[in-house]
């Protein structure tokens, strides 16, 4: 009867001679030693993110000049300066991610078969992650620059009469968001792909329906959850944009994104408050991005698709 | 659902399929007529399931031509060859209900809505999923999802319905119910059917004409009767249930028959092909063909009777199934109702006309591990029905 002090009361009542052991009782329900394998992440998360995240929170709160604790975000918003950088970053990351995703649809859903030369096309399309911004930068800076590659052969073969502005501006931030994030969503939606069981699609095609039925009834609807996840993964890759802001756009105007006003607040005025207000609300608006976003994902079959996953 | 025969006769005219250079089908000719079942059978790798895909359209052909009546239709993509598919997996479409999956093909044809809704209704009932028709194909069973597959197939009135081993995944039980089913679906929609499957039973007893294929070249095309009882060479032979082959050498001819020897043993065997002595040659019987002499009362002639040692024996209901070897180590399976124990010694009489002679061709017995793994009907109630007809 010892034992049963310790049953929770939705376990079953068994007489108290057959009560199975508390150790097994607890392997039941998924509480055994190898719960210990988690205590490496467990101290990682604990150390490096919720604490800090909590300690930024509170930071936020208690502003520099006095005043009430939300003073730092009453400053944010009624600075013209400062909220515009909201609408700048949201202006580049949007559409980066969609244009991301809506790009690697296509490529993807041709390469998610076998066929020759399949790992050499995947190689060049996912080379790029392994550039990091500042090479991006720099090449997009000697390619699209006024005195570029790109801009000197238009104007040498007279479609151009001078050099089209596509760094330092909004432009160049953009081409460098897709040049980062295009290989991470490819990979995604590849894989997503490969998970909708071929079969599928030749059922549908033996049932009458051509290319674009089967792309529409079948496999978009399939993909669509996979489409919202590498959305809102490249969305929050394009929200942070920092460097390339800098490196190949125009840092005090059209492409001054929050992570700089941040920095700015941190590390130029070292009013700590204050850049942790401005990462709170960071993270608020990619959270009520991703929320809309998983909520239109909710909307869809989100079960197995029969393939190998 | 109306009887529907859109084409008098399929042709199927040496339709040929490579893989990387190797023939996984080879100069397939078939003549399918409307309202046939057709069961294509063989060992897996042999080409059933390719020449299934080159009919319905989702494999090209890299020879050969099919015809459908006078129009040729291997250059159609799959949508417009208008031909029901049900697929080993189901391929049911996840995210859609019953009544979707089995509309989609009727929507796809644009067909008016009130059509579409009455004719999935009268799919649904044919099927009896009436109770099903809103769940996802993910809260159904197996045999239910199977029934949803072949519902969807049939509602578009196909004039052909291609199955591919629609019955592999389903418990025995079901595969039983399940082969009526498709059976009776057939003979009352007035459906073609081409069936692939490696089970030799379920071929069988379903089909009106069975095509055995071996390494993407066909064996034999017959009635389940022919196949039975005359298959052409060995290997089908051992496909259909003849458990012991043995290769022999031919000794002399005896009338219509001829005399084998080797091993040990010398018996007269029915040739299949005219034969001359010194042919190599692998001869087939079925287990139930080898007739258990126990004791010494040997009357009948020394060249159609072995003696042997019985060495392993699986209970089967009435009868039992029994290995027995001879003295020079012959293994022989032998289906019999004496009550036998490992250790007796008995003689099996054999009736020449039961022992067929095959010419064993260039491939050794040696490499028939894959042929003999589907040789021995899986189920052992129906079983009897099949074998205990014997030769007639």
């Amino acid at each position: 009867m010892t034992v049963r002090t310790e049953t929770p009361p939705q376990a079953p009542r068994q007489a108290p001679r057959n009560a199975p052991s508390l150790r097994h009782r607890l392997a039941e329900r998924g509480i055994d030693s190898q719960l210990l394998l988690l205590v490496p992440a467990m101290v990682f998360v604990i150390g490096l993110f919720i604490y800090p995240f909590l300690y930024g929170l509170g930071l936020s709160f208690q502003p520099t000049n006095g005043g009430g604790p939300l003073t730092e975000y009453k400053r944010f918003f009624e600075d013209t300066f400062q909220r515009d950088t909201i609408w700048k970053t949201l202006r580049l990351a949007i559409p980066a991610a969609l244009f991301n995703v809506l790009a690697a649809v296509p490529i993807a859903y041709r390469m998610r078969g076998r066929f020759r030369g399949k790992r050499l096309i995947t190689t060049l399309l996912v080379i790029p992650i392994t550039l990091g911004t500042v090479l991006t930068a720099e090449g997009l800076l000697n390619f699209l620059g006024p005195a570029g590659w790109f801009n000197r052969v238009l104007i040498s073969a007279g479609i151009l009469d001078e050099p089209l502005r596509l760094v330092n501006n909004y432009w160049g931030v953009f081409f460098s968001l897709v040049i980062t994030g295009f290989p991470f969503a490819f990979l995604l939606i590849l894989s997503y792909l490969s998970g909708i069981d071929p079969s599928l699609e030749r059922a549908a095609a033996t049932l009458g329906a051509d290319w674009r039925a089967r792309f529409r009834r079948i496999t978009l609807p399939l993909l669509a959850p996979g489409l919202a996840t590498t959305f809102c993964l490249t969305f929050v890759l394009a929200f942070s944009v920092f460097p390339s802001a800098i490196l190949v756009g125009n840092p005090t105007g059209e492409t001054r994104v929050i992570s700089i006003a941040a920095y700015q607040a941190a590390y130029e005025q070292y009013d700590y408050p204050f850049a942790s207000a401005i990462a709170m609300i960071m993270g608020a608006i990619e959270i009520v991005i991703i929320g809309v976003v998983l909520l239109w994902r909710s909307q869809f079959y989100v079960g197995s698709t029969g393939g190998k996953g | 659902m109306t009887q529907t025969s859109t084409f008098s006769e399929l042709r199927l005219d040496g339709v040929s399929r490579q893989f990387a250079g190797t023939d996984a089908l080879k100069d397939l000719d078939l003549t399918i007529r409307a309202g046939e079942f057709i069961a294509l059978l063989g060992p897996s790798g042999c080409g059933k399931s390719t020449a299934l895909n080159c009919l319905a359209g989702l494999l090209p052909l890299t020879g050969g031509s099919i015809w459908q009546d006078e129009k040729r239709i291997d250059t159609l993509p799959p949508e417009r060859r208008g031909f029901g598919m049900v697929f080993q997996n189901y391929a049911l479409f996840p995210h859609m209900t019953v009544r979707s999956n089995i509309a989609f093909g009727l929507q796809m044809r644009r067909l008016p809505k009130q059509e579409v809704a009455q004719r999935t209704d009268e799919a649904i009932r044919l099927v009896q999923l009436e109770e099903h028709a809103g769940k996802l194909p993910g809260q159904l069973s197996g045999g239910q999802q199977q029934r949803v597959a072949i519902a969807r197939a049939v509602v578009l009135e196909p004039s052909l319905v291609l199955m591919d081993e629609p019955l592999s995944n389903l418990d025995a039980k079901l595969r039983l119910e399940m082969r009526t089913e498709i059976r009776r679906l057939h003979q009352s929609l007035g459906l073609t059917t081409v069936y692939v499957t490696h089970d030799q039973e379920e071929a069988l007893s379903m089909a009106d004409r069975l095509v055995v294929l071996r390494k993407g070249k066909v064996q034999q095309i017959g009635t389940p009767e022919d196949l039975h009882t005359r298959p052409a060479n060995w290997h089908v032979a051992d496909f259909m249930g003849f458990r012991n082959l043995v290769e022999l050498t031919v000794s002399g001819a005896d009338g219509d028959l001829v005399v084998v020897e080797d091993k040990g043993l010398k018996l007269a065997a029915t040739p299949v092909e005219p034969l001359s002595t010194g042919d190599a040659v692998v001869v087939a019987v079925r287990p139930e063909d080898l007739v258990v002499r126990t004791g010494a009362g040997g009357h009948s002639s020394p060249s159609s009777s072995v003696d042997a040692v019985v060495e392993v024996v699986e209970y089967q209901g009435r009868e039992l199934a029994v290995e027995v070897r001879t003295r020079e180590g012959q293994r022989l399976h032998v289906r019999t109702g004496e009550r036998l124990a490992p250790g007796d010694a008995v003689t099996l009489d054999v009736d020449p006309v039961r022992l067929l002679a095959f010419p064993r061709g260039d491939e050794p017995l040696a490499g028939r591990a894959t042929l003999g793994a589907d040789a021995e009907p899986r189920d052992k109630d129906v079983a009897p029905a099949l074998s205990g007809s014997g030769p007639s």
